[in-house]
């Protein structure tokens, strides 16, 4: 079944565009490359389309469909496949990814219209979609960690699109780093999944877990949590978020497309496709729960007062995949998985809306620069204002929906979810208050962009705001303007689906996933239910008007208040213009301990001692040995005769000694033949 | 054995003082080859030690009734020719190229 689709032709394809644009990109016309870039992702995605309808054609549907297509490692009894795996978690990821995906592509085309390194930024694209979805069709946690390092690496590459800015390069590198730490715990869960269950199969393994439902906690909790640390570093979450923000020094597209849609919620695919282990941990369950709510509030918190648009939009996805790890963590994987599809909706459409401001403005971030662009660029307006409403949570927009179903079930989850709710529920208040504070910055009144920028929180806040992009900065400072249709159709498309995305509803999708992650809650069944989701939805959207009125208050009007805010609480001010100084504390805990024992532990002792003790003993054996013998080779003929005069009576002198000690001796012919 | 062998005018001097008479040869061989400084007297010992070496050869053949012995005198004989030609055209080529043959001098094979 399912042999005549063809799976292996979605990822390969954009491997191709990969390898055109890579190795024959610098030397092809503008438009070829943009053909090559935009084409090979629009037939993935044409033939995701086509797979997805003759996957739903099957009633009921067959899952999961496994085709395999050869083995790539087979030591022993370990047997690692290429096999592919389609069945509905991976048929929705697959949509997003390159649904999503070839849109970011359009949007591209306009956006790094002017940029050095077209057809490298290009390649760098398309091989980031050839990975990911390597990584949501793996049948096999081997193949699925190929994926995972792949996205890693083209998420450097492309943070690190800005080749000469150091702070991008430094950016990459953070995050490569950061995610090298989340993989060692990835690696780590892969080695005990072997010695627990022989196998790196997610089927046989899942059939395995099954199959013993006496099997609890123990090792499974070891796995589940091993896993976790791996999701962390994917998924931004405390402790291992810190790569995010500096992300945002990559092109706009980019983190659209892999540090807000897709990418970064590697870490809760992961854990929804292995929910067969977490389902049987209720510890790692409660840490999943812990860290996606603390890291939805903090990072909330951090959002307040970011000034650069990328960075409050990178701390907002911190804080949504925050809500995606609580939903995880309350076992309700198909709200978590419903809410990453609208995310990526909403937060893909607010990542290309912030690129269309800072491209009309030629490269500005910093939101006190901006203001009263609802005139001037009305279809970015527009069109992020649906992402604003969306991600706040306003009925009938495509996050409220996703919200209101996790925040339903966590409050379904006992005393525990509880507290977890009204974590959650406080955090949806930050989320509407920082989401409206960017939309009147940016949008509504009076233009600041001539204005040295404006005294809002006194001098702390320069030191931040003030990246641009560098190519940008050399052009000649035009009028502020719309941008090209190239970038903005891709905005009204995921305009509509952060308006309309939602309406299919927590019930229908969570029926529609429940062969995979098993079926939702659903407040129908359940007495009071129907009531208590109402009124948990009446208050949510209650609590997002709240932050829309205390963001119209403090930013809606012309006298600024959040000055004097700033000014009277100084300190918690101050600790989050910092971010809490988690960079600052990793770097004088951790970074430094590590760079100064490399120095002078490894450097000293290491390299010093050991590498280049052992070469100059080596060396000076030599010498000494040379020294000695090289008097041999005198090139003086009687020298020479000398020697082997001594040699010829040394040998005669071993011939007869024997014979003349009468005790045998050394028989000179016995030495001759060889005896 | 020995008895049905005509005997011969050789066996008129014992065949010791052959050997004893190649060993002195073959000793003043090995020292004019270790003290001499000319490379043609050098050269000269060396054909000595070949001839103490054959008069050995020939010595144990008659002893022994060997024919080996008397063939293997032969071929040293040959080799040496044919050493003698060779070695005097690179001392010729030597001295030509150093105008020395003291072979204290001549520790290079570079020119």
């Amino acid at each position: 079944m399912g042999q005549h689709l063809h799976l292996w032709l979605i990822p390969l394809l954009p491997l191709a565009g990969f390898l055109v644009n890579g190795l024959l990109g610098s030397r092809l016309p503008k438009w070829l490359v943009s053909t090559v870039a935009l084409a090979f992702p629009l037939a993935s995605f044409l033939l995701v389309l086509r797979t997805a309808q003759i996957f739903l054609s099957y009633k009921p549907s067959p899952i999961p469909w496994l085709i395999r297509y050869g083995s790539w490692i087979s030591a022993g009894p370990m047997h690692i496949d290429f096999t592919l795996y389609l069945d509905q978690l991976t048929l929705v990821m697959l949509l997003i990814i390159t649904g999503v995906g070839f849109l970011i592509h359009i949007y591209s085309v306009g956006y790094m219209a002017h940029e050095e390194g077209y057809w490298r930024y290009f390649s760098y694209l398309n091989l980031f979609l050839f990975f990911m979805t390597v990584l949501v069709l793996a049948e096999n946690y081997m193949v699925m960690f190929v994926g995972w390092e792949g996205v890693g690496l083209a998420s450097y590459l492309l943070i690190g699109f800005y080749l000469d800015k150091k702070s991008a390069a430094d950016a990459g590198r953070k995050a490569f780093v950061v995610n090298r730490i989340g993989d060692f715990g990835f690696l780590l869960g892969m080695f005990l999944l072997l010695a627990q269950f022989g196998t790196l199969s997610i089927w046989n393994i899942n059939n395995s877990v099954a199959a013993n439902p006496a099997v609890q906690g123990g090792i499974l909790t070891a796995i589940a949590l091993c896993l976790v640390v791996g999701a962390c570093g994917k998924s931004a979450q405390i402790p291992l978020y810190i790569w995010l923000p500096d992300a945002m020094e990559g092109p706009t597209p980019v983190s659209a497309l892999i540090h807000a849609a897709t990418m970064v919620t590697a870490g809760v695919y992961m854990i929804a496709r292995t929910h067969w282990i977490f389902d049987r941990s209720p510890f790692a369950l409660a840490v999943v729960a812990i860290i996606g709510a603390a890291t939805a509030f903090f990072a909330a918190t951090v959002a307040l007062v970011q000034t650069d648009i990328k960075r409050v939009l990178a701390y907002s996805t911190i804080s949504q995949l925050g809500y995606m790890f609580l939903g995880c963590g309350v076992a309700a994987y198909s709200a978590a998985i419903f809410h990453l599809m609208t995310h990526a909706f909403f937060k893909a459409l607010l990542f290309l809306a912030a690129g269309s401001v800072i491209h009309g403005l030629n490269g500005e971030q910093n939101l006190l620069k901006m203001g009263g662009l609802r005139k001037k660029m009305p279809v970015t307006f527009w069109t992020m204002s649906a992402g604003i409403f969306a991600i706040a949570g306003f009925w009938p927009l495509a996050g409220f929906f996703s919200k209101d179903a996790i925040l339903y079930e966590a409050f379904q989850h006992g005393t525990f979810g509880k507290s977890l709710y009204f974590v959650g529920l406080l955090t949806a208040l930050l989320t509407s208050f920082y989401m409206f504070r960017l939309w009147y910055l940016a949008f509504f009144g009076e233009s600041r962009t001539d204005a040295e920028g404006i005294e809002e929180y006194g001098a702390a806040v320069h030191a931040h705001s003030s990246t641009k992009l560098v190519l940008e900065a050399e052009h000649e400072p035009h009028a502020v303007h719309e941008s090209p249709w190239s970038m903005l159709t891709p905005l009204v498309i995921l305009a509509l689906l952060s308006f309309a995305g939602g309406w299919i509803g927590i019930e229908r999708f969570g029926n529609f996933l429940a062969p995979v992650v098993g079926q939702v809650l659903d407040p129908a069944t359940l007495p009071g239910g129907k009531r208590l989701d109402l009124t948990l939805s009446v208050i949510a959207v209650a609590v997002a008007a709240i932050g829309w009125y205390f963001a119209r208050i403090y930013y809606g009007r012309k006298n600024w208040r959040p000055a004097q805010v700033a000014a009277a609480l100084s300190g918690p001010y101050n600790l989050l213009v910092h971010k809490y100084w988690i960079d600052e504390l990793y770097t004088n805990t951790i970074v430094r301990p590590l760079t100064l024992g490399s120095r002078y532990i490894l450097g000293w002792i290491g390299e010093g001692v050991i590498i280049r003790g052992s070469a100059w003993l080596l060396a000076g054996i030599t010498t000494l040995l040379g020294e000695f013998v090289r008097r041999w080779q005198s090139g003086n003929l009687r020298s020479y005769s000398g020697w082997l005069a001594a040699g010829a009576a040394a040998l005669l002198f071993f011939a007869v000694i024997g014979t003349v000690l009468g005790i045998g001796g050394v028989d000179i012919r016995m030495v001759w033949a060889g005896h | 054995m020995h008895a049905a062998v005509a005997p011969s005018i050789f066996d008129a001097v014992p065949s010791s003082w052959y050997l004893i008479l190649s060993a002195l040869l073959f000793t003043l061989g090995v020292v004019g080859f270790l003290i001499k400084r000319t490379l043609i007297t050098v050269f000269m010992s060396i054909e000595l030690m070949l001839n103490a070496v054959n008069l050995s050869f020939v010595t144990f053949a008659h002893d022994w009734h060997q024919v080996k012995g008397q063939i293997f005198v032969f071929f040293v004989m040959m080799v040496a020719a044919a050493e003698a030609a060779v070695g005097l055209a690179i001392i010729i080529a030597i001295f030509r190229a150093r105008s020395t043959l003291n072979v204290d001098q001549i520790d290079l094979m570079k020119l």
